[in-house]
């Protein structure tokens, strides 16, 4: 089962011919994804890597190839856009990778696509992951830059919204021989399209999610709304990470959303909704994996 | 990215947002031309970023960055000890700021001080207008002790300020009449100039009444967006490189996130989660991290050594910590980097590399047939545990 992509999903790629999405889509290929079509404007008709069409509209790709799902691999002043043709072309679906989105264009595209069905991942996000049952989890679903190799097929959910962090668990994870239903990276960014609780939602009803892990850091309250849904509605075992509790206040971490601002998002206060709700806090990353141990005990 | 109280006003004079009539000086003299054409009470502000100006002290001894005045000739007398001279608040740190311009103005008289400001809120995915009848001081106070002094209005993000919500605020705060109609105005023109461009906050603290019935932006504080700068050179431009940490300023030459902090162990990470994880785990093993550097995922050898330089240059920085995880990252990348760097510096302080992923063994035998003196660790946690060893 695992939740929102699988061995199954076809994919295409906004901004397949440059070169930070064309290495990836290499990749996606590599790993054995059904990647079935890429956009670019002005160079429809060509193909990438001899196999994969290329179409000047995201309408055209979706009409001629059945894809359910866009990533974004498009520049920032042209992602908002880009994020916003894939939801007119009727995708499920949409993963945006690009980093350094302006705000209030991500704003305008939360506010433009709330009376449609497409769900949003991102913006500035490692991706999806649906590990396949073949060698290193070949033949899974990648969407996104995440390293696929380092997956395994199996019941934990990750969800989180650090690429590093994200990769850190899960070699933890399949280090302990405990493999992932599906991994998902919300993204670095202030506003983003789904947030820790609609993921968290989304695995504690798929039957083949048995376990999470939630990484959070500092920023927003997104890890202590989730954490409160968790603590009446998540019957399954949940282990955590908060990253940033020695970042000063005021300053931006790297990622646009971490941010301590006017006392609110720090690393505190989310260890501690997190503890209240009995999750399972790790004290540092390497600990990810064996606080999921503790946590399903 | 912050910008100068003469740039504010300057940015607020476009946007017809109304302010206290002035000029920014470079000089004593043109302080004194600028202060002519002013009535008789004058203030004059030293442009630093830095809060806290007017308890702050220069280093030649003169007390305060704001001081009022009654004529130009006194106006110049005061220029004259705050140009070229180093101001130190409680925001500057010891070293303090250097003032380069001052800004002479007009020193309304108050009637009555209020609160104004417009952000973008991440909760409502929109921008939020923040009123209140308590200004002059610190908002967050305010909110801790008398919230229900404080009004928040949300902002539709496709439709955009609407004249209903200007009526509501103006009468939250009690205006009416001529008042009313002046702070409306001067509402639009905030709004207006926080969507133009593409600002994360607007902060006017504290706006104010005067006896002869004018509403003015007395201060004001602005945050722009980072990401939207590439669509606003104007703003670009009034970056002032001299109010930043240089550290930071020749990182960004690099495209290397890097924050200076205050401890003493160095930290070169790949990814902002793990950056941030990283220095909080040197807290942990009992040590003080010296900054947050995140190389990115597409790290090039060359950013890699200019990182090292960078970490190197900080005469705090008695350890190193290297903690990489190469998704696709290649782990040699990285190594070489680190080889290339200790070959151009003198490197005489305790490095600790934890290598893992892409390539991770062609990395490790970089490191080991090298010259370069390193302590290798298996996790982060073992990591942080010797680099803290390693300088105690």
């Amino acid at each position: 089962m695992a939740i929102l992509v699988d061995e199954n999903t076809k994919i295409l790629i906004q901004g397949i011919t440059g070169s930070f999405g064309g290495r990836h889509a290499q990749l996606t290929l590599d790993y054995g994804s059904k990647l079935v079509a890429g956009v670019t404007p002005g160079k429809g008709g060509q193909k990438f890597a001899d196999t994969v069409p290329i179409f000047d509209t995201v309408e055209q790709a979706v009409s001629e190839t059945g894809a359910t799902v866009s990533a974004i691999f498009v520049p920032p002043p042209f992602a908002g856009d880009a994020i916003l043709e894939a939801v007119d072309a009727g995708v499920d679906l949409v993963v945006a990778i690009t980093e350094g989105i302006p705000v209030m264009d991500m704003m305008k595209v939360r506010a433009a696509m709330k009376d449609s069905n497409a769900r949003l991942i991102g913006p500035n996000c490692p991706g999806i992951v649906t590990p396949g049952t073949g060698e290193n989890s070949h033949g899974g679903c990648r969407i996104g830059i995440a390293p696929g190799y380092i997956h395994k097929r199996g019941k934990v959910g990750v969800v989180s919204r650090s690429g590093t962090l994200t990769y850190e668990a899960v070699y933890q994870l399949t280090e302990l021989g405990l493999g992932q239903s599906t991994c998902v990276g919300i993204g670095g960014d202030p506003i983003n399209g789904t947030s820790h609780l609609d993921v968290l939602e989304m695995f504690n009803a798929d039957p083949e999610t048995e376990a999470i892990i939630m990484i959070g850091e500092i920023g927003g309250t997104a890890e202590e709304e989730a954490a409160e849904w968790a603590r009446e509605n998540c019957d399954k075992p949940i282990a955590g990470f908060i990253a940033g509790a020695t970042a000063p206040p005021g300053r931006r971490m790297g990622h646009a959303g971490a941010i301590v601002s006017g006392g609110k998002g720090t690393a505190e206060a989310k260890i501690a909704a997190m503890r209240n709700a009995g999750i399972e806090v790790a004290d540092n990353p390497s600990d990810m994996g064996q606080a999921l141990v503790r946590a399903m005990g | 990215m912050n910008i100068h109280e003469y740039q504010a006003k300057e940015l607020f004079e476009k946007f017809g947002v109304a302010t206290p009539q002035g000029k920014v000086a470079d000089t004593p003299e043109e302080a004194r031309d600028a202060a002519a054409e002013l009535g008789d009470a004058i203030v004059v502000k030293a442009q630093v970023h830095a809060g806290g100006r007017g308890k702050g002290t220069f280093k030649n001894g003169f007390q305060g960055g704001v001081h009022v005045v009654d004529n130009a000739n006194q106006a110049a007398d005061i220029a004259s000890k705050m140009l070229g001279e180093t101001l130190v608040t409680h925001q500057t740190g010891d070293e303090g700021k250097l003032v380069g311009k001052v800004m002479v103005a007009d020193a309304v008289e108050i009637e009555k001080e209020y609160y104004l400001a417009v952000l973008l809120d991440r909760e409502s995915r929109a921008p939020v207008i923040v009123a209140s009848t308590e200004g002059g001081v610190n908002i967050e106070d305010v909110a801790a002790e008398t919230p229900e002094k404080i009004s928040r209005e949300v902002i539709h993000p496709l439709l955009g300020l609407q004249p209903y919500e200007i009526r509501k605020l103006s009468a939250k705060l009690g205006f009416s009449g001529d008042t009313a109609k002046q702070f409306g105005k001067l509402l639009k023109g905030l709004y207006q100039l926080f969507i133009t461009c593409d600002c994360s906050m607007v902060e006017v603290n504290p706006l104010v009444t005067t006896p002869d019935g004018r509403v003015l932006a007395l201060d004001a504080k602005f945050d722009f967006d980072d990401n939207a700068l590439f669509r606003h050179p104007e703003i670009a431009e009034l970056h002032d490189p001299s109010e930043e940490d240089p550290r930071e300023v020749e990182a960004a030459k690099y495209d290397l996130n890097y924050i200076g902090l205050d401890g003493n162990i160095a930290c070169l990470v790949n990814g902002a989660g793990l950056a941030m994880a990283t220095m909080d785990i040197i807290k942990q093993s009992g040590g003080e991290p010296a900054n947050f550097l995140d190389v990115g995922g597409g790290a090039t050898q060359e950013q890699v050594t200019n990182a090292f330089k960078i970490i190197l240059s900080d005469s705090n920085v008695k350890g190193i910590l290297v903690n990489i995880f190469g998704g696709i990252m290649d782990c040699d990348v990285i190594a070489k980097g680190i080889v290339a760097a200790c070959d151009e510096v003198d490197l005489d302080i305790p490095l600790v590399v934890r290598l893992e992923g892409n390539n991770v063994e062609a990395g490790k035998k970089t490191l080991a047939d090298s010259d370069v003196n390193l302590v290798a660790a298996d996790s982060l946690a073992d990591a942080a545990e010797k680099v803290v060893a390693a300088i105690s």
